[in-house]
């Protein structure tokens, strides 16, 4: 053992590595991407990393090196496990020889996600066991758990840390190489009547699961992670705590910010900390609930514990109160915190709410602070996908049409002054989306804007839709040679895979035409009238038509000179600064300025300026 | 127990100020946590780095009121992140305000002078650092994030000295950056 400061996806990694991992594949999406990025960088021999099409593609490849006997691991956002969940629901009931444990970051507040799904519901609806880790340390010690008991009971497991577990960094205990498992795939052993499904196997099959699902529960119960933590004071009868994950670490944290406070109550306060919340260790559960009156639940996302507790309430006719999220203790959406927490916790202790000194009174400047300035997340300076959808508006200015996004950094197009998202639903819909709403409204015109990360991973088929139903629509291809929102991954389209070869790309203009897409056009959005001109032209064309831009993310270009503004034939029009919203113009002292630490010397501002008056930076310097 | 919070705007640099204090916590055998901002906002947004040095918390997310060390790298964010310091706790702060593309668009003027006014009133041990003068004196706008952590161990807010965090930065970055790094962490 040694320490080290690790992220609590690198530990997650770290963990699955000294399980003896032998395949890891998924697609990026935060706050996962970093788990197998971690595994990349730190590969043993004998382990095979891949990004993977998609997620579906991912956690079938999984599947198949887990019935050869290999341990693997898959990893995705929680709104992946959605585009994942047809082979993993049939999974559940076909079992896997290696250990396979299947990684779904979730993302309470949500920070950075479309949804705030709990996938430890998900669990409970796949029938597959789930682990919920609370620190970095954890994390690292229950992914080898999780392994433990996917072989245990040969089923694919569940493995759900939250953001705050996925992005936090902690110094911890790891092992030395010399401790690690080491584990050999014994290759695929034919058996038609294991591991092809059919309505017979899948009958047995779904009779074992809930056989199993109270077998499993009892081991639950003894499981070292699931466990009541003390209180330092005498255990009260009357209140006590039930957590997880995050909101666990943030309620042990709440009882010391308490007790700080002089609450003294706090201090006799037993917490239950579930880590497995499916199936859910019912003894347990039912040991804490008979030694209590009233158990507060501290959940994120979905009301899981506080449903479960008082399903075993009901069920063991005891008399406790149950209180959570469906009691209105805690809030129904979003994180929580450690003063949320402190709060509901305040609230519930009798004659605690006058003494109490809320933390936040206690704080330094919280009194009338001046405007405060806004900062929602923009395009970068210098993004081509700026001057893409300005091309497009431009194009399409005073004409009825339709701009239907999708998931990326362009998502961001929606902001002023762009202002060019009109539709965002989930990855690769709005191809679909923009068929649907022509078919209703047929003079307007249809068009659908994809990255080309997200064209590889879902949207191949929307254009196969559109083609052979013979929609009229424009697909706008955003093609900058990377997954640009979760860090640069690459992806078909780039050329490079996890395990460093340099392969073949698989061309976007030769998929579409392959398909049968007539006119497809592929231009640099940065020259913008050639730009316009082509989006004016293909528009016009009969049926699907594309147009690709092609021009690389501005992060992963060395940034040219930054552009400079000649004061003498600026007139001040603010054009530039109006019609782009690039955050390397900014205005100051009344005057339009480049922030030279910002622009990358796009040009594309000196393209809508109607006096010439920004040029390319110097030469010399 | 020392809680450390750094905030700015996406793209500043925070990140490698923020894994500098917890290297050299490392190598002094203190335990360390931290939680990072992690996607969108880093384009551009508000970011923020937690840091929590020493035994006995769970999670990095310390509340507020109880912040050692608020190192802001942005004065308007010193403004927004100001509830979480701790009564007689220390404030380093860059002077230099960073217009957000909105304020840009409605022509709402911001140019931070009002920020420092309100920290001056409130925070007694504020420090006050011209990043921008810091930078054009040193050569490299990518000076920053050292100036700025320079001055907050200096203010001895850390428990540790500029010399100890200089020997864990030269090890952790590439070596083009080491010498402007160094000169930077003593930038007075
Ligand atoms: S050249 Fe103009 S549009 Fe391009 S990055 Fe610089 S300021 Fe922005
Ligand atoms: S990371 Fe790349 S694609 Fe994303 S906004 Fe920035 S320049 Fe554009």
């Amino acid at each position: 053992m040694h320490t080290e400061f690790l992220m609590g996806n690198a530990a997650i990694a770290r963990g699955a590595i000294a399980s003896g991992l032998n395949l890891i594949a998924g697609y990026p999406g935060t706050p996962s991407t970093e788990v197998l990025e971690t595994a990349a960088k730190s590969r043993p021999d004998g382990l095979y990393v891949e990004w993977s099409v998609n997620e579906k593609a991912a956690l079938e490849l999984a599947a198949g090196a887990s019935y050869a006997g290999a341990r693997t691991m898959v990893t995705m956002k929680q709104v992946g496990l959605n585009v994942a969940s047809d082979p993993l629901m049939s999974l559940a009931y076909i079992g896997v020889k290696g250990g396979m444990v299947i990684l779904v970051a979730d993302d309470p507040g949500p920070i950075s996600s479309q949804t705030e799904q709990d996938t430890r519901t998900f669990a409970a609806y796949s029938k597959l066991p789930c682990f919920d880790p609370s620190t970095v340390q954890e994390a690292y010690e229950m992914i080898q758990d999780a392994y433990a008991y996917s072989e245990k009971y040969h089923t694919p497991v569940l493995f759900r840390p939250t953001t705050r577990i996925c992005h936090a960094y902690a110094s911890i205990e790891v092992k030395d190489e010399a401790e690690f498992a080491v584990n050999t795939p014994e290759g695929f052993v034919k058996d038609s009547t294991k591991w092809v499904i059919f309505p017979k196997l899948s009958r047995n099959a779904h009779e074992m699961i809930a056989k199993r699902e109270p077998v499993l529960s009892a081991d639950f119960s003894g499981y070292s992670k699931n466990r009541i933590a003390d209180s330092s004071g005498l255990p009260s009868r009357n209140l006590a705590l039930a957590s997880h994950g995050a909101s666990f670490a943030y309620t042990m944290d709440a009882l010391s910010l308490l007790d700080a406070e002089g609450i003294s109550q706090a201090k006799c306060l037993e917490v239950l900390k579930i880590s497995t919340p499916y199936p859910f260790p019912e003894e347990l559960g039912l040991k804490f609930l008979q030694a209590h009156d009233e158990v507060l639940c501290i959940e994120e996302l979905d009301p899981v514990i506080e449903r479960e507790l008082t399903y075993i309430a009901g069920k063991h006719h005891l008399n406790v109160t149950i209180r959570g999220k469906l009691t209105g203790d805690v809030t129904p959406a979003g994180e929580n915190s450690t003063e949320s927490v402190a709060e509901a916790i305040r609230k519930l202790l009798s004659g605690a709410g006058d003494s109490a000194l809320s933390a936040a009174s206690a704080a330094t400047g919280n009194d009338n602070p001046p405007a405060l300035p806004v900062r929602p997340p923009v395009l970068c300076a210098g993004c081509p996908h700026r001057a893409s959808f300005y091309a497009v508006k431009q194009a399409m200015k005073g004409k009825k049409a339709v701009f239907c996004g999708d998931i990326g950094c362009y998502t961001l197009g929606n902001a002023m002054p762009l202002d060019m998202v009109d539709t965002c639903l989930c990855m690769g819909a709005g191809l679909n989306i923009a068929q649907g709403i022509n078919r209703i409204e047929p003079d307007t015109t249809a068009f659908a804007f994809v990255g080309d990360s997200t064209f590889f991973a879902s949207a191949i088929t929307g254009v196969v839709n559109a083609v052979y139903n013979q929609a009229e629509m424009v697909l706008v291809v955003l093609d900058n040679s990377t997954t640009a929102m979760t860090g640069h991954q690459p992806h078909p389209g780039t050329g490079r895979t996890m395990m460093g070869e340099i392969v073949a790309k698989i061309d976007i203009e030769s998929v579409l035409r392959g398909i049968g897409v007539k006119t497809v056009e592929t231009v640099n959005p940065l020259e913008l009238s050639a730009a316009v001109e082509t989006v004016k032209r293909v528009a016009k064309e009969p049926g699907v038509k594309a147009v690709i831009f092609r021009s690389p993310c501005a992060v992963l270009v060395k940034p040219e000179k930054p552009a400079v503004i000649d004061p003498e034939k600026c007139i001040n029009c603010k054009r530039c600064v109006r019609e782009l919203g690039c955050p390397g113009l900014v205005i100051s002292e009344g005057k339009v300025q480049i922030e030279s630490a910002l622009c990358t010397g796009c040009m594309l501002c000196s393209q809508v300026c109607p006096t010439q008056a920004i040029g390319k930076g110097g030469q010399k310097e | 127990m020392t809680n450390i919070l750094i905030t700015g705007v996406g793209g500043q640099g925070i990140v490698l100020a923020s894994k500098l204090i917890a290297g050299t916590a490392m190598k002094k055998n203190i335990p360390v946590m931290s939680a990072e901002t992690i996607g969108m906002a880093q384009k551009g947004g508000s970011v923020q780095s937690y840091l929590r040095l020493g035994k006995g918390a769970y999670s990095a997310m310390f509340p507020r009121g109880s912040a050692d060390l608020l190192l802001a790298f942005e004065p308007g964010e010193a403004v927004r992140m100001l509830p979480w310091l701790k009564k007689n706790g220390t404030a380093v702060v860059n002077t230099h305000a960073i217009m957000p593309t909105t304020a840009s668009l409605s022509g709402a003027s911001y140019s931070g002078e009002e920020m420092i006014a309100y920290l001056k009133e409130r925070v007694e041990n504020l420090i006050l650092v011209d990043g921008d003068a810091a930078c054009r004196a040193l050569g490299s706008p990518r000076a920053l994030n050292m100036v700025l952590l320079g001055a907050a161990v200096s203010s001895g807010a850390l428990p540790f000295t500029v010399d100890e965090v200089d020997e864990v930065m030269r090890v952790s970055v590439r070596e083009a950056f080491r010498d402007l790094n160094s000169r930077a962490l003593r930038y007075q």
